[in-house]
């Protein structure tokens, strides 16, 4: 689906939403407790300095410690106050979680979604099953709401991403071998006894998926993935032997505090992915990792920052344990992508990554 | 040149490269293309059954010729011989002589299969393998293939290591490789070889891979073999399926007999401690000795410290420089680090090399002869291993040091005491024992290099009844 912007209004986009963001989220009247405190503290006041989105360098890079040792609610905008919350919880944490609030900035995200692939991509009316980590996590209310604004219902089969990671810590590694068999097991059952037209899960859980059965011939037309690097290869063998070339593919790049990064149409024989953000709600810049106030240039490799910014969360240059290749605009997306994510540093460090 | 993956005999072109050098890509297979690869193992079984094993071993014969002198498919190239030599060593920074010496022990292990599969099977006939039965000193005898693949995860710095999993193809069991990142040629040389001799293609995998490939290739293959440190070690542990060549820790143990002779074994000393660079697992990287320790550490020292960097087309050259300059300089660091915060160790070889262990020449780094001389048994250096020639002596009573050795893959025991041998035979520390002056790196194709590759494959089992009918 071609973007009615071009690159000049989708900046001037972005820039109207960071001058309303910042005018909800530092004002008394509609900000939060964290928020009004931290302009106290800082001296200064964003809602004067804070013009367009390139005025937020005056902001530091968000400390996402802040997420774990603060009270959610400390997070409640005051025009949202009395209104009952989801807390929501990162993927693969141990310890103390990071925690987010929201009300319906996930159906804002997954509704923008279903429309960008349109009636056909994922059958209208179709059921859905998702195969990952469910629990506090924002994704599972989210694709539910996918399937149910499709016309279809969700089923679930839970992985709990700590406890694999725990394993894989503890060199147990016939455990989580044994714990995925489980979970695919479950998932197995429930395609073959229920009508299941499309799959939400993570690429490692779709091969093996896959090992077990013909997705095609069981079927599935619409597959999303995401949550872990998928590299050019990867996306290769999911299209070409994992979907055998018949099932539509979308992978995705997000997580609890952005939403999710679609990624763009590929020619055929292209596999690298690039993944646009939800723009203006969130924005993605690709920046150096020695001086996170400047952008890489185009086809390097640099660390994702993400700033969020909706009525309901503020979240000021995060940034993310990816890197990044950063992608000029597309017809799609008339602003920067960024392609080919992976874990930070995933070449110079041992990441435990991907784990389901 | 591009090396892609090889599955089941079928060139792959995959999306992922790595750039080894200016002229060199490898295309990476993801995991789950291995999984997929070994949902068709069963038809690389059966090609490789079709074939009678006699067979079989006269294409590995043959192969062996070809590997060493014939131009052979490499990617989209084809490499000769002395293309090999010189591309394996422009990776590996190992010199010529010593990728032609590699070279040699692989050919060696190829044209003596026969030798080399009855060492392992004690002499079983080749039959077996077609039948599954067959008959061992009027006995019958009914083996059977425990795993349908092989899956090895292979080294960069040891190319003759190829030599273990050579015998599977001939016991019928397809192989899937996964070479090690700076040596893709070794194994695909090997690989190209036998399918030129007549081995069937879809007996082969060959997948250049990430850590966790490798991981998924250990893991779904019936059986596997990983080459690595004790963390490898390790991590491996829990898996039955998996046989893990570690660290080496061979030694040489001087016995009270030879107190007196032992000058006229210098040689045998250097050559455990030197060889292939001294970057084998069956290089000697501790001498126990029961007395002399000083006198005995000069001698040694004085011969390693005349051994040095060279060109790597030099026809002498012996020592081999690091493509990896950060692991030189760390292991250069935790050798002073230990030599100087833990007192009892003497770098012997100081005295008499011409300048710094570490040194820079011909456009690479080097580590020179290392022997350390340990007053404390128990020094962090007195039991440890380097991918250089490297090694410490200690002093000890004869009669304590089987006490003291731990795990040890390969033991030269200089003596003719039968009560000693003795000793050392029943120990079950020892994974390879030599009796008498010789070097560590000895090989015996009879001889099962570390652990037995018939044992990890075939199960025997009980057959009774009218044996007619499965003759």
């Amino acid at each position: 689906m071609s973007s009615s912007l071009t690159v000049e209004e989708a900046r001037a986009q972005v820039d109207a939403h960071t001058r309303e963001m910042i005018e909800w989220h530092f004002s008394p009247e509609t900000g939060c407790p964290y928020w009004l405190d931290w302009a106290k503290e800082a001296g200064w006041d964003p809602r004067e300095k804070v013009k367009t989105f390139a005025d937020m360098l005056y902001f530091d890079n968000f400390d996402d410690e802040v997420l774990r040792k603060e009270d959610p609610a400390r997070f409640i905008p005051k025009a949202y106050e009395g209104r009952p919350y989801n807390v929501f919880e990162t993927g693969g944490t141990t310890g103390m979680p990071k925690q987010r609030i929201g009300w319906d900035d996930y159906k804002t995200d997954y509704t923008e979604f279903s429309e960008h692939y349109g009636p056909d991509f994922f059958p209208q009316g179709a059921n859905w099953l998702m195969v990952g980590p469910t629990g506090p996590r924002r994704l599972r209310l989210a694709i539910e709401h996918l399937a149910n604004i499709r016309g279809g219902a969700c089923y679930f089969i839970d992985l709990d991403p700590r406890w694999v990671k725990r394993l894989i810590g503890m060199g147990e590694m016939q455990m989580a071998k044994a714990y995925q068999e489980h979970v695919i097991d479950q998932a197995v059952t429930i395609i073959r006894h229920r009508d299941i037209k499309c799959l939400f899960t993570t690429p490692r859980l779709l091969e093996s998926l896959s090992l077990r059965m013909s997705l095609a011939d069981a079927g599935i037309r619409g597959v999303f993935a995401g949550g872990t690097t998928m590299t050019p290869q990867y996306v290769k063998f999911i299209q070409e032997e994992v979907l055998e070339g018949k099932i539509n593919y979308a992978p995705t790049y997000g997580n609890t505090l952005m939403g999710l990064a679609i990624s763009r149409k590929r020619e055929p024989g292209e596999y690298s992915l690039t993944y646009y953000a939800p723009q203006p709600r969130a924005i993605l810049r690709v920046v150096d990792p020695k001086d996170s106030t400047k952008t890489v240039e185009y086809g390097d490799y640099g660390r994702v920052e993400l700033t969020t910014m909706t009525k309901e969360f503020f979240v000021p240059r995060f940034l993310e344990r990816d890197e990044a290749i950063r992608r000029p605009e597309c017809d799609e997306f008339p602003w920067d992508g960024v392609g080919d994510v992976r874990p930070f540093q995933s070449g110079t460090k041992t990441v435990i990554e991907g784990v389901y | 040149m591009q090396i892609p993956i090889l599955r089941l005999g079928q060139e792959y072109h995959s999306a992922d490269l790595v750039k080894l050098n200016d002229g060199l890509v490898t295309h990476t297979a993801n995991p789950g293309l291995i999984q997929r690869d070994l949902l068709r193992i069963g038809e690389a079984k059966a090609a490789l059954d079709a074939i009678p094993a006699e067979t079989l071993a006269d294409y590995c014969e043959a192969a062996a010729e070809l590997f060493m002198h014939a131009d052979l498919p490499c990617g989209d190239e084809t490499q000769g011989p002395d293309d090999y030599v010189e591309s394996l060593s422009a990776l590996t920074r190992l010199p010529h002589t010593l990728v032609r010496m590699n070279m040699g022990k692989i050919h060696a292990a190829m044209s003596q299969i026969r030798t080399v599969i009855g060492g392992l099977t004690r002499g079983i006939p080749l039959e077996m393998f077609d039948r599954g039965i067959t008959s061992v000193d009027g006995l019958d005898v009914n083996f059977y293939p425990a795993t349908e693949s092989l899956g090895v995860s292979l080294p960069s710095n040891a190319p003759a290591g190829n030599s273990l999993w050579l015998p599977a193809l001939v016991m019928k069991i397809p192989v899937l490789l996964k070479p090690g990142r700076e040596d893709p040629f070794t194994p695909l040389r090997i690989v190209q070889a036998m399918i030129q001799a007549g081995f069937p293609k879809e007996a082969f995998g060959y997948y250049p891979t990430t850590h966790e490939g490798g991981d998924t290739l250990l893991t779904s293959c019936g059986a596997g073999i990983s080459f690595g440190s004790d963390v490898t070690v390790k991590k491996y542990a829990p898996f039955k399926s998996i046989q893990v060549h570690g660290t080496g820790r061979s030694k040489i143990l001087l016995g009270d007999d030879f107190m007196d002779k032992w000058h006229d074994h210098l040689d045998v000393f250097v050559t455990s401690i030197a060889a292939n660079g001294g970057r084998s697992c069956i290089n000697t990287s501790s001498i126990l000795v029961p007395a002399g320790r000083d006198e005995i550490a000069e001698a040694i020292a004085c011969e390693l410290a005349k051994i040095e960097p060279l060109a790597r087309d030099d026809e002498n050259a012996l020592l081999c420089g690091f493509a990896n300059s950060d692991l030189a300089n760390g292991i250069d660091g935790m050798i002073e680090g230990l030599l100087e915060d833990e007192p009892g160790a003497v770098d012997v070889t100081a005295r008499f090399r011409s300048g710094e262990r570490k040194v820079e020449a011909f456009d690479q780094i080097y580590l020179r002869p290392t022997l350390i001389a340990c007053e404390d048994r128990d020094h962090p250096l007195a039991n440890t291993e380097f991918m250089f020639p490297f090694a410490s002596i200690v002093e000890m009573p004869q009669e304590e040091m089987l006490g003291h050795i731990g795990e040890t893959l390969v033991v030269s025991a200089f003596t003719e005491n039968k009560e000693w041998a003795h000793e050392l035979m029943t120990s079950h520390l020892i994974e390879r024992l030599n009796i008498g002056p010789y070097p560590t790196n000895r090989v015996q194709w009879e001889q099962p290099h570390e652990g037995n590759l018939f044992e990890f494959l075939y199960r025997r089992r009980a057959i009774q009844g009218n044996l007619a009918v499965a003759m």
